[in-house]
């Protein structure tokens, strides 16, 4: 699956993104590690409220107040080599982050009609990009968004640029937000869960776009789901979040048939399968999410661990390490670690 | 677009002349007519009342005859000869006494719409985008202060504080030199002098509503995902919150637009009133407590016409700000 030579595009590391309510401080993203590779797709996969999409506004820092990024690094290596630019530390409003949001970093959302306003037209939404982000005047950009457009699908890409998006269908719409995110030729795109408000035959279409852009155009993808199905399709690597941390991260192949953490092992006995038995219910997880204001202290999935070793997971906070037998793999749970290891301090 | 303009303005027709039965109908609901409350106030200055004479302009002004002949004498004079008929208080045709008030008073509405916009505009957005900051909680207090304090009052206040502090008197639009010169830059400057007492006690209350809808709506706004997509596309703050979700948040502005052109005629009557301006309130209010009853009808009848015209207006520029409106036009 991945190549020898893989070129690590954007690291992330011990990010830690935190909302100060008044009820109190929720983590929601509490020190999470990713690595995406160049022109390749890393999943990422969770429940609800797991810190997936907060991770990926962190990395554009689009975090919506009163969220902030307090922790950690996200290194962006640039095309020549040179020193990655860390982005969790540049100002959130600054001249160079602006630069990266659609150049260097396209984002696609969950909800097409929402992320397009609806009183522009698609072509004065995704020319807007072209200007910020590529070289030459008005009639370059124009040229641009016209080959995007039929790129992603439009057949008439001339009629599709002087419409308004609830003239278009909701797959529709997606490509249009797919164009914007492209034209601007960034060498990442994240996909926070683009297909979860579209039906499943508009799903796959989408889906197969996305993967005929990425040979096209090169780009890696960071796709956000919850779908593991999705996640099979679609990613080389992936990284399986809970409460806000990285259970585990890995290529797609071990994440399927050699699943170490406790969570991710639940969770696919929990998807039903072709030629099971109808009579049998399917297999949940034990417990409810915790309150994000009251996290378990340690292992924050302990009290619905069904392997949870008696007075560890629940004292210490399990450290995110590289398994010893793959470089590429990680996990976070004290089952795989050895005892006798530093214990982290809790945060 | 253009063929839903004409339905509208056909639709004007059927309603106009519904509306002008109605408006006839009201005025003459009072008991009694200008001559006997004439013959009254007469009667308590102790005053003759001439029979014959009051006979004379009872025959004059078809006052004897049954109401619905008088609605088509009034109506068809309005509509074949543009005769509004006279006003029997100031014993002058009503058009000559309106259209110069009527122009004072669109200086003076359109100059405090302007006013409350300039104001508003720029607070409302920096509220919004700064909620609970300090500055957003003073103007928040002050403009809650604004709309509660009554315009007329706020008049009385400038006026007394003008004349004890600065011994000027701000009431009216010139000074008494220039009441009846003619038109040089001096007066021009006399005017500009006077207006802006008008416009700001007449925009305060506005400014304070328009800063409370601009804030409330540009919140809903902003926490919308296309102005979460539009920073992820890299444009400045400033630029996206000006392009997408100000834009949308203007709406109500617009369809209030509807309401300001009827209230050019009738609002503010008390605070012009009270500033003693050459506007079309005060004349408005004598007429219709004097019985005058063309006069007060011919107010009436602008009234409605403008607030059909507003409405227009404000619909189509709806239509042309939001594309899924002019859609269902």
């Amino acid at each position: 699956m991945n190549p020898p030579a893989a070129e690590v595009l954007l690291e992330v590391r011990n990010l830690r993104t935190q909302f100060k309510l008044r009820q109190g401080v929720v983590r929601s993203v509490d020190g999470v590690d990713l690595t995406i590779y160049r022109g390749q797709t890393l999943g990422v996969v969770g429940e609800s409220g797991c810190g997936k999409s907060v991770t990926a506004q962190s990395i554009l820092r689009i975090v919506p107040h009163p969220g902030e990024v307090v922790g950690g690094q996200i290194l962006l290596h640039g095309k020549a080599g040179g020193a990655p630019v860390d982005l969790a530390t540049l100002p959130a409003k600054g001249q160079r982050i602006r630069e990266v949001r659609g150049g260097e970093i396209g984002m696609i959302f969950q909800e097409p009609m929402a992320s397009l306003s609806p009183v522009h037209t698609v072509g004065n939404q995704v020319i807007e990009m072209a200007l910020l982000h590529r070289e030459g005047g008005q009639d370059e950009a124009r040229e641009a968004v016209l080959d995007m457009l039929s790129r992603v699908g439009f057949s008439e890409p001339e009629r599709t640029f002087d419409s308004y998006p609830h003239e278009l269908s909701g797959g529709m719409r997606q490509r249009a937000v797919i164009a914007m995110a492209l034209v601007g030729r960034p060498s990442l795109l994240i996909a926070d869960e683009p297909t979860t408000a579209l039906d499943v035959t508009t799903e796959a279409q989408i889906l197969r776009l996305l993967k005929r852009l990425q040979a096209d155009l090169g780009m890696a993808i960071m796709f956000i789901t919850h779908d593991l199905g999705v996640i099979a399709k679609m990613a080389d690597h992936a990284a399986v979040m809970y409460l806000g941390k990285v259970v585990e991260h890995s290529d797609v192949d071990a994440l399927f048939h050699d699943a170490r953490h406790p969570y991710l092992r639940a969770l696919l006995s929990s998807v039903p399968r072709f030629g099971g038995s109808v009579q049998q219910r399917l297999a949940s997880i034990e417990g409810i999410v915790p309150d994000p204001f009251r996290l378990p202290g340690g292992c924050p999935f302990h009290p619905r661990c069904p392997e949870s070793i008696a007075g560890r997971c629940e004292v210490e906070v399990p450290v995110y390490r590289t398994l010893p037998e793959a470089a590429d793999r990680g996990v976070s749970c004290h089952l795989h670690a050895p005892l006798g290891e530093p214990v982290a301090a809790q945060r | 677009m253009g063929a839903y303009v004409i339905r509208r303005l056909l639709l004007f027709i059927p309603m106009m002349a519904a509306i002008s039965v109605i408006t006839f109908i009201l005025i003459q609901l009072p008991p009694g007519d200008y001559l006997t409350s004439e013959i009254m106030a007469m009667a308590e200055r102790g005053e003759e009342v001439d029979e014959a004479a009051i006979e004379a302009l009872k025959l004059r002004y078809g006052l004897d005859r049954p109401m619905v002949e008088q609605y088509f004498r009034w109506i068809t004079n309005i509509i074949l000869r543009g005769d509004f008929g006279r006003s029997f208080h100031w014993e002058q045709p009503v058009s000559s006494l309106i259209w110069e008030r009527l122009m004072w008073t669109v200086v003076i509405s359109l100059g405090s719409l302007l006013f409350t916009w300039v104001v508003a505009f720029p607070i409302g957005i920096y509220s919004a985008t700064n909620q609970y900051s300090i500055a957003d909680y003073l103007f928040t207090f002050f403009g809650f202060l604004g709309k509660a304090t009554p315009n007329f009052l706020l008049a009385l206040v400038l006026m007394w504080m003008g004349y004890v502090y600065f011994d000027l008197n701000m009431g009216g639009l010139f000074s008494a030199e220039y009441q009846r010169a003619p038109w040089s830059l001096a007066k021009v400057g006399d005017l500009i002098g006077h207006l802006w007492v008008p416009l700001v006690v007449l925009g305060t209350a506005g400014t304070a509503d328009l800063i409370r809808v601009l804030r409330a709506n540009l919140l809903d706004e902003l926490s919308k995902p296309y102005v979460t997509a539009a920073r992820a596309k890299g444009l400045t703050e400033l630029k996206l919150i000006a392009k997408y979700p100000v834009r949308i948040a203007i709406n109500p502005f617009v369809s209030s637009i509807g309401g300001v052109l009827p209230e050019l005629i009738s609002g503010a009557a008390i605070v012009s009133v009270v500033l003693s301006l050459p506007t079309t309130g005060p004349l408005m209010l004598g007429a219709l407590l004097t019985q005058d009853m063309f006069l007060a009808g011919s107010f009436l009848m602008l009234l409605t016409i403008l607030s059909l015209i507003g409405t227009l207006l404000s619909d189509i520029l709806l239509a042309v700000l939001d594309p899924r409106i002019r859609q269902t036009v």
